[in-house]
């Protein structure tokens, strides 16, 4: 039996040592708002935060998952994890919305980590979620509205930074 | 409503139509059909061509609850096109509806009921706007009476109001939560009497809102899914759980045709939690959407079968696959280019394209090769079927609920009434899912547990190995210049497998649709023209990827045109301004395209005027024609598809390393009056995003038949460093024509732009995609 410990409640599963996190969490558990995608930690949709750090839970087997697993179920109760989810519905984020749960999940790592991350700092951390739809400009636009750092035009990428450096000087 | 079967074209026809269709001849499928056209004045057009037609029934669409809560039923499939939103909002806006008590309700797979489901080429909302402005329209006119009933006033002392109807001269009022139960038991009134609301009074249709170009205007009305998207909760085909589910993968044959030959399954069924395997029926060549049989693996959980399928020993035999099975990539390309030498069949014609190419002063020619791409949305195909007492029920993110119907039932001999389909939303589209055989191989294996859910799920290396893969394309265009630069001539021959090969013997050439899609309706206004589409056969199968036929023919066509305004030493936009001539509308049957996306032509011509307007304005807005320095330049290209026009515009740079920044994309957009700006922008962003990855990263090879990408690793999509760092669009304000597409049209011309503006950046012009590494 293994103990996981998801959005802090504990569940006991009778699952080999090897499966991955994301399957314990969809079929065993059965939370489905992790994501399959690729299964190579490739494409992000099933991020889960593992101590708060994001982890790919298709390549972390459920040994490996000691301590706190927290999914974007739980996203809507933390404080930074709903400021994304508001930011991502103000700038109508998403299209197909497959990957966003994903996608959320790293940027509320991010800002966790990096409350008013440069934009390139935001464009290095989010390159491993991808999105079919290609919704990137909004990820980046609603991670900036997220954590307060909107440039003048938040669309710019190109001004952005310089903007930003320009207010903090 | 009537419709005329001959109108059922294979890029819109349900299994059913296409035999029929075969059984007429398939001359029906390959060759210009213009002149039956002609003969057929009576062919209906748009939504009413569309096997199941348009429904305009309230009591079809619209639900309203005694508490007032509004649900709108949404027969298109969502897909991340907004489609949910957009149509609800058409109706709420219509009716007079509280956005904040609308909800949407997906509609079951029931075509007799709902009209046409197909979501496919861009039509759900150039078809279904109408019928449910005048479905709303019905409603509201509905609880008008049923309020008038109640008061008894005469209907037109009353009118309706935000959620309520009033009666200003005694100032009573009752909301339609209240008058919901009186007005349903009214005849719904005739179309005739319905007076749909005029555009001052709307407040949703056609208003911009949201993110625009980077700022945040005004809050959007919310998304319809929007709220669960984000919280985890939308419901997508792998989140169907249901009680006793056994899950499943599948080995498929590796080369299109080939069969198990053997299997030894003792590993397999070691692994912890596998409790079944079997072997599964493929369908022979043209395989249309049937399995690619192959070996089952069934077990308690997901992670079980797959383990379970990574244990299993099996031997194909590739006899049946024939020389499928000696498809090799490079080899093929070159015998395509080979072939694009000689004369194909003859598209269209008109002067004498080769004494005008002799005669040319200058002539240019080139050769564009657009490699097979598999679709690879976000959610893997995924499929829960149960069978049990004789039906069968399935729960699926399909665009196409009638086509999964029809295979399961034709392929379980069922009676069509006794599988029933319940539509998730889609974790992407793109063509992949209006084919069903994934929800087809759910119900082979859960024919072998009665009773029981099987959930049929698909990894992404099946996906990418067995897509229904975009058509690899050659197409080789020669023109001549006089001494001016002005075309006098233009051949293009154009070479690619059809999709027809999927449900015929392999016809080796393109169908009307498939033509129809950029390459007989090429716009230019050159006096010798000479078409032509020499043969291809089809090793993989062949399917529908966002845009189709538009991508190869856009790519080769935009990048042609460039190429002469180079030879000639014209700047780009005013050398394409001339080539197409001014402002004109030219009827889709005089080209010889007799399909025109299902529309009629005299509403959805092919409109120079139009195209040029885009074109302008995206130049435009990007600056055209400015000072960029070294290493940096602007690109163009343009195409109509879908009965909508594009234009873009791309800046870039290339270092000395090679490596590319697109600093930014200006697109315009024509699709006549719109519906919900806001979504019709966020498909624009990401039709970018999707042609930016056809351009640079993605492709799938073949090797002795076997697709030799495997997952995100080697079949590349482009991730957040590859966007653009400013994309914007700009709309053309055209309420005055046919409304046009949306999901697709945006993709076509967004390779050769960005390929023009390397060759303005670097002087390097790209023939062959994907880019690459060609750069460095």
């Amino acid at each position: 039996m293994i103990t996981l410990t998801i959005n802090g409640q504990e569940h006991e599963l009778d699952v080999p040592d090897s499966m991955p996190l994301l399957w314990a969490i969809r079929d065993v558990v059965g939370m489905k708002g992790t994501k399959f995608g690729c299964g190579i930690a490739q494409c992000g949709a099933c991020t889960v935060h593992l101590n708060g750090v994001a982890i790919r839970s298709c390549v972390t087997p459920v040994a490996a998952a000691k301590g706190e697993i927290t999914t974007i179920e739980a996203m809507a109760d933390d404080p930074v994890g709903h400021k994304v989810q508001q930011a991502w519905l103000d700038m109508g984020v998403a299209q197909c919305g497959y990957c966003q749960g994903g996608q959320i999940m790293n940027a509320t790592a991010l800002l966790k980590r990096t409350p008013a991350p440069q934009t390139q700092e935001i464009v290095d951390a989010m390159a491993g979620n991808l999105c079919r739809c290609g919704t990137y400009n909004r990820i980046l636009a609603a991670i900036e509205r997220a954590a307060g750092t909107q440039a003048v035009d938040p669309g710019d990428m190109d001004t952005r930074d310089m903007d930003k450096e320009e207010a903090s000087s | 409503m009537s419709r005329s079967d001959d109108t059922l074209l294979l890029a819109n026809v349900s299994r059913r139509g296409l035999l029929k269709g075969l059984v007429g001849g398939s001359a029906l499928l390959l060759a210009a059909r213009w002149d039956l056209a002609l003969a057929n004045e009576q062919a209906q057009f748009g939504a009413g061509a569309m096997p199941g037609g348009w429904v305009d029934n309230p009591n079809v669409f619209i639900q309203i609850d005694s508490d007032g809560l509004i649900t709108i039923i949404s027969n298109r499939a969502e897909m991340g096109q907004g489609i949910r939103t957009s149509l609800a909002m058409v109706a709420a806006d219509e009716l007079g509806a509280n956005w904040d008590r609308v909800r949407a309700q997906q509609a079951e797979g029931d075509q007799d009921k709902y009209g046409n489901q197909n979501t496919d080429g861009s039509r759900s909302m150039r078809h279904w706007y109408e019928p449910m402005r005048r479905a709303a329209a019905a409603a509201r006119l509905m609880l008008e009476q049923a309020a008038a009933n109640q008061w008894d006033v005469p209907v037109h002392e009353v009118r309706a109001e935000i959620h309520k109807v009033v009666h200003p001269a005694t100032g009573r009022e009752l909301g339609f939560g209240e008058l919901a139960e009186a007005a349903r038991a009214l005849d719904v009134p005739g179309r005739n009497d319905l007076v749909l609301k005029s555009d001052n009074e709307l407040r949703f249709i056609g208003k911009e809102s949201g993110l625009i170009n980077g700022e945040l205007k005004s809050a959007h009305p919310k998304a319809i899914d929007g709220e669960d998207i984000v919280t985890g909760k939308a419901i997508f085909g792998a989140d169907i759980d249901l009680e006793n589910t056994l899950y499943a993968v599948i080995a498929r044959p590796p080369v299109y045709g080939a069969k198990v030959k053997s299997v030894d399954d003792s590993e397999a069924l070691k692994v912890a939690g596998v409790k079944k395997v079997i072997r599964i029926k493929g369908a022979s060549q043209p395989a249309a959407f049937n399995p690619l049989g192959g070996v089952a693996v069934v077990a308690f959980n997901t992670w079980a079968a797959m383990e379970g399928r990574r244990a299993l020993k099996i031997e194909w035999d590739n006899t049946p696959a024939g020389d499928n099975a000696d498809y090799t990539s490079d080899a093929y390309r070159e015998s395509l280019e080979k072939a694009a030498q000689s004369p194909g069949k003859v598209i269209r014609q008109s002067g004498d394209v080769e004494t005008a190419l002799q005669n040319a002063e200058k002539r240019v020619s080139a050769t564009y090769y657009m490699p097979h791409m598999a679709q690879a949305t976000m959610e893997p195909p995924v499929a829960v079927v149960m069978i049990k007492n004789g039906k069968a029920e399935a729960w699926a993110p399909v665009q196409h609920p009638r086509a999964a119907r029809e295979g399961i039932a034709g392929m379980l001999e069922m009676e069509l009434d006794n599988v029933t389909l319940h539509q998730t939303l889609l974790g992407g589209g793109f063509g992949r899912k209006s084919k069903p055989d994934f929800v087809m191989e759910a119900a082979l294996v859960a024919k072998e547990f009665e009773g029981q859910p099987i959930k049929l799920q698909w990894s992404r290396e099946d996906d990418i190995h067995h897509a229904y893969f975009h058509a690899v394309s050659v197409d080789h265009l020669e023109a001549g210049l006089d001494a001016e630069g002005k075309a006098t001539s233009w051949r293009h021959r154009t070479l690619s497998p059809s999709i027809a090969s999927l449900f015929m013997p392999d016809p080796k050439h393109k169908g009307e649709f498939e033509l129809g899609m950029g390459f007989n309706t090429m716009p230019f206004n050159i006096p010798a023209i000479r078409l032509e589409n020499p043969p291809a056969p089809a090793h993989v199968r062949i399917g529908w990827f966002r845009s189709v036929y538009n991508l190869p023919h856009a790519w080769a066509i935009q990048s042609f045109a460039h190429e002469m305004a180079v030879a000639a030493g014209k700047d780009h936009r005013d050398y394409v301004l001339d080539l197409l001539g001014p402002a004109r509308k030219i009827h889709n049957l005089t080209v010889g395209d007799g399909w025109n996306y299902g529309e009629d032509p005299d509403l959805h011509p092919i409109d120079i005027g139009r195209m040029r307007r885009v074109i302008e304005r995206a130049t435009a807005e990007a600056g055209w024609g400015r000072k960029t320095g070294k290493g940096r330049g602007l690109g163009l290209a343009f195409h109509n598809s879908f009965v909508s026009y594009t234009a873009i515009v791309f800046d870039v740079e290339v270092d000395d390393k090679g490596k590319l920044t697109i600093h930014r994309a200006d697109i315009a957009f024509d699709c006549g009056p719109q519906a919900n700006p806001e979504r019709i922008r966020s498909q624009m962003e990401g039709s970018c995003v999707m042609g930016i990855g056809i351009a640079l990263q993605s492709e799938v090879t073949f090797k002795d038949g076997v697709a030799q990408q495997d997952n995100f690793d080697s079949y590349l999509v482009p991730r957040m460093p590859d966007a653009p760092k400013v994309v914007r669009v700009h709309l053309i304000d055209n309420p005055n024509d046919a409304m046009g597409g949306v999901g697709e049209p945006g993709l076509p011309p967004v390779a050769p732009a960005l390929c023009n503006a390397i060759y303005a950046a670097t002087g390097k012009r790209i023939r062959r995609l994907p880019v690459g590494n060609q750069l460095s």
